[in-house]
């Protein structure tokens, strides 16, 4: 075990500079992955009082609590927050805080791209939620087709905030995936081979590449938008040779693998708090994985069963109909390897357990729908209608959301050092799950009443007002069963019960530091022998080091003032290097700045994109420029 | 497997609190509520109020459809059933089995299991529900007998645009068919994308601009089917409804021969003849056509037989004497941010209006 001295000496050179320019230089994974967490669900609160307000206006026919305008540009930023604002940057930051010391590692390898890539998110999420307050909120749906948001039919700032925003948002994206990548093949334990990773490590990973191949489209398509809108190219204008399908085809490209690349991690999270609560080694771990693998592959070969109607050669969307059922594969693997992981073993019924249970059967009832929509001619007649609300409901609440809850109960006593409150947790978990299920149950029923989606309102005839009744009642439900977690996260964060080291008795690396983690994460940088190294062997730790390799890499420890972590090789995990980690740093939220100059002045005027340009060049000259305590 | 009483033995297990009682009310309330809700979704399905429905077909393509729903429930039901009675049993039942060893990497443990139930089994469901997908779709790609007429539908924000080209017929918001015959329908759109759907005879097929999407359609029985569009097309997309009007053929020909006549000419002095010099005076010309007079725009629905329709404005609102006056006057009241702007008339002048408009049968 370290000494006093040791980790005081750690403490010296991994904490931040003080006050509030220190504040702003914070590089560290975990400072800034809660950063991440605390505004996605910031963002997460903001699209779900849209929703509620949606809910009241649909809860009978022909209301006029809103206007139609109001209506759509209520959920056009409903869906654009939380696929965007909140989804991929509340699971980017639980793998920022878990990667590296699930993997045994002092930071992630570029800890300025960290605090850069967050920079980005909360600049871009805010500036599109200052579109309302200028009453140019984008209306044209979080898929925005063309023609509509062209700027022919849809005139105003409101889709260039859009553009501009989505894009810019999509560099911290690739940003954390580019970084993660990095750190998992590059800085894991020594001994952490591939086929001892922790599964959750193992779907961060795929999602990571799953997001460099998907985002680019939505990029490349929302600066073609943004180009039309802007500067007048016809890459839409269907009078000048112009193809609305285009969009739809590069949209989709990135729509379809992104509700996987929201969808993996929260598997990964399932599978960490299954294998805690049944207190054994995931099952069929090999077949985990690759069908991990699977899914990111097959999720980029479906994405035309959004366009089923469209009026595409039936033979190639018959293609895309056998791809939509086999991605289903996969995830019933990860399903009856959960099954053979549990079986026989009565978990705990602890609050994370519950909102695993509660994830299972929604997420499976959500699978179901998800073939059934796969389905051509099925899906003609539901496609665009509330069943199909009901089913990515079922799937992204299901499938993502009811996970996170679980994964905010199972790691919260990690980042703060306290449990949550067990009563609250199960209240909010109850209120939820009935509240969820009676909110989008109803709409499957809905849908099948011949009621579209982006209605925002119908007429008596449909016959659907009671389903929409109870569905609006149980909306509220489900909002203050989420809203009960919030109360218990803030409540326990200065009341919770100590919770220890390792409260759960997990096998997983995390655990082995205490409760909060020291800036530097492990003062003596761990060897792994297997999967889960803390029920290794005896079950008792993690294995000792050997002493000819702690010989070797002992400069990673003690009164150091260098930043370093271990630098191994992808495969086998074996020491190759000593990884040097930058240290704090305001240049990344200078550059951040310089970056979003150039995105959000062609609101005002294109000269500001060579203005911003200079000034990000600027910056990555003050970020890169060599100081002398650093080397 | 073992009676559920015995759990003392397995406390030992499992670390943290006591949970036996925990448990039995747990699984205790969550069947409570998996029967509660089951019961209220059935009860909400059952008996709702009246409404259209995709499950009560009326036409030969939606009742593929409705065939091909039914398969799916079926075996959607049958596997939600049982992978939760699996979750529910792993976790409630029997005693626990030796712990496998932590510290051997365990590559293949449960593979076998979670082979044949997680990829085998699921293949052979998944390749049954893709072949009757298959199948439904070589179905639904042409009707029995080959379509005998043609109507062309052009998807407007927020309005229907209807053309019977052999025949030479106009109209707007109204599809008339022949029962029991299948007619093919050419789709597209002049502005933004528009999707046509009328749930109980058809699944939805795009109007997108710049192409032209064909379908086919077929009633059993003559009657009204509503339809509306299905794809997000701006601010009034939530109205911008149909009637598909099914007929028997020779009501069909005769609706056909009526709609082809000009407007007729109003008699001198009337009232009738007075509204048709506002209308031909004002800027209602502009956009709209009255077959037999100068008033031939284009950007809004054709009026030579308004008074023969059932709804104004897409469905929005019935097509009577108040509603048409309502519309007239103030048409952002009724359907706001629709592109008709009102009008400024005298009381004296929109009754003449009127009653020329209610005239145009």
């Amino acid at each position: 075990m370290a000494t006093v001295a040791v980790t005081e000496g750690l403490t010296r050179t991994w904490q931040r500079p003080a006050g509030i320019i220190g504040w702003l230089s914070q590089v560290n994974h975990k400072a800034v992955a809660v950063r991440y967490v605390t505004t996605a669900f910031v963002f997460f609160v903001l699209a779900g009082i849209g929703a509620l307000i949606m809910r009241v206006q649909l809860a009978q026919p022909n209301l006029d609590v809103v206007s139609p305008q109001a209506y759509n540009e209520l959920f056009t930023m409903h869906g654009t927050t939380m696929m965007f604002l909140f989804a991929i940057p509340v699971l980017e930051g639980v793998a920022m805080y878990l990667v590296p010391l699930m993997i045994g590692a002092r930071d992630m390898v570029f800890p300025r791209l960290n605090a850069f890539g967050y920079w980005v998110f909360l600049l871009a999420g805010s500036s599109l939620y200052m579109s309302p307050l200028i009453d140019n909120a984008p209306d044209g749906g979080w898929f925005m087709y063309v023609p509509l948001t062209t700027d022919r039919f849809s005139p105003g700032l409101g889709i260039d905030f859009w553009t501009t925003s989505i894009t810019f948002l999509e560099i911290a994206a690739l940003v954390a995936a580019t970084e993660l990548i990095v750190t998992i093949f590059k800085s894991r334990a020594p001994g952490m081979s591939l086929n001892r990773m922790p599964l959750f490590v193992w779907a961060i990973l795929v999602t990571s590449f799953m997001i460099i191949f998907a985002m680019p489209a939505v990029m490349l398509a929302s600066v073609f938008l943004a180009l039309d809108r802007l500067i007048g190219t016809h890459f839409f204008n269907v009078a000048a040779g112009g193809d609305p399908l285009l969009w739809q085809h590069l949209f989709w490209i990135f729509g379809h693998p992104e509700v996987y690349i929201i969808l993996v991690p929260a598997l990964g999270i399932v599978s960490t708090i299954v294998s805690t609560f049944a207190r054994r080694p995931n099952a069929a771990y090999i077949l985990v994985v690759l069908s991990l693998v699977a899914t990111a592959f097959i999720s980029f070969g479906l994405w035309v069963h959004h366009m089923f109607t469209t009026g595409l050669p039936w033979l190639g969307m018959s293609f895309f109909a056998a791809g939509s059922m086999l991605v289903t594969i996969p995830s019933g693997i990860q399903v009856f390897s959960w099954i053979a992981t549990l079986w026989r073993t009565r978990p705990r019924l602890q609050t994370p357990f519950l909102w695993v249970l509660g994830f299972l059967f929604i997420f499976v009832l959500g699978g179901i729908t998800g073939v059934m929509v796969g389905s051509i001619p099925f899906d003609q007649q539901v496609h665009d209608t509330h069943f199909v609300v009901a089913h990515f409901h079922y799937v992204l609440i299901g499938g993502a959301v009811f996970p996170l809850f679980g994964a905010v109960y199972y790691w919260f006593p990690k980042v703060t050092g306290r449990l949550m409150s067990e009563t609250m947790g199960k209240w909010s978990f109850w209120l939820a799950f009935v509240g969820f299920n009676l909110t989008f149950f109803p709409l499957h029923l809905v849908g099948f009443r011949g009621m579209p989606r982006r209605y925002y309102t119908y007429p008596e005839a449909l016959g659907v007002g009671d389903l929409n009744l109870l569905s609006s009642v149980s909306a509220f439900v489900l909002a203050a069963g989420f809203g009960l977690t919030f109360v218990n996260m803030v409540w326990s964060w200065r009341n919770g019960a100590e919770a220890g080291a390792n409260p759960w008795g997990a096998g997983t690396l995390e655990w082995a530091v205490p409760s909060p983690p020291p800036p530097y994460n492990f003062a003596a940088l761990p060897v792994v022998r297997h999967r889960y190294p803390l029920w290794g062997e005896d079950q008792r730790g993690p294995a000792e080091p050997d002493p000819a390799i702690r010989s070797d890499w002992v400069h990673l420890e003690g009164e150091q003032r260098l930043r370093a972590t271990s630098g191994t090789d992808v495969l086998d995990a074996g020491l190759d290097s000593r990884i040097i980690l930058a240290g704090p740093s305001i240049w990344p939220l200078l550059l951040a700045v310089a970056v979003g100059v150039i995105f959000l002045g062609v609101l005002i005027s294109l000269w500001f994109v060579p203005i911003g340009a200079v000034l990000a060049y600027a910056a990555a000259l003050g970020w890169l420029w060599p100081r002398k305590d650093e080397w | 497997m073992r009676p559920s009483g015995i759990e003392s033995a397995d406390e030992k297990v499992s670390v943290g609190a006591p949970v036996g009682g925990a448990r039995r009310r747990t699984v205790g309330r969550a069947s409570l509520l998996l029967g509660v809700f089951l019961t209220a979704g059935l009860l909400l399905g059952a008996c709702g109020q009246e409404g259209p429905s995709i499950l009560d077909p009326q036409g030969p393509r939606s009742e593929r459809i409705a065939d091909l729903w039914w398969v799916l429930f079926a075996l959607g039901t049958a596997v939600f059933v049982v992978v939760i009675a699996l979750v529910l049993l792993a976790i409630f039942r029997g005693q626990p089995g030796p712990r496998p060893d932590p510290s051997s990497n365990g590559w293949f443990a449960g593979t076998t299991f979670v082979g044949i139930a997680g990829f085998a089994i699921p293949l052979v469901i998944l390749a049954a529900v893709f072949g009757f997908t298959l199948w439904t779709l070589s179905a639904l790609a042409d009707p029995d007998e080959p379509t005998s007429l043609t109507i062309e539908v052009l998807g407007h924000q927020w309005w229907w645009e209807v053309h019977y080209p052999e025949e030479g017929v106009v109209t707007a918001n109204e599809i008339h068919i022949p029962a029991g015959q299948p007619v093919e329908l050419k789709l597209t759109a002049p502005d933004v994308i528009h999707s046509l759907w009328v749930p109980e005879l058809s699944g939805k097929t795009d109007l997108i601009p710049g192409k032209t999407n064909t379908m086919w359609l077929e009633a059993n029985e003559p009657g009204e089917y509503r339809g509306q569009c299905a794809e997000f097309c701006g601010i009034q997309h939530a109205n911008m409804a149909f009637l598909v009007i099914a007929q028997p053929p020779d009501e069909f020909a005769a609706w056909i021969a009526e709609q082809r006549e000009p407007a007729d000419e109003p008699a001198v002095g009337s009232i009738i003849q007075r509204g048709q010099q506002i209308f031909l005076g004002s800027a209602c010309v502009y956009c709209h056509t009255v077959n037999g007079t100068n008033a031939s725009g284009r950007l809004g629905p054709d009026l030579t037989h308004l008074a023969s329709r059932q709804t104004l404005a897409a469905g929005t609102i019935e097509n009577n004497l108040g509603n048409l006056s309502g519309w007239v006057v103030d048409p952002q009241a009724i359907k706001p941010g629709n592109k008709m702007p009102a009008t400024n008339l005298t009381a004296e002048e929109l009754q003449a209006l009127m009653a020329y408009l209610m005239s145009l049968r």
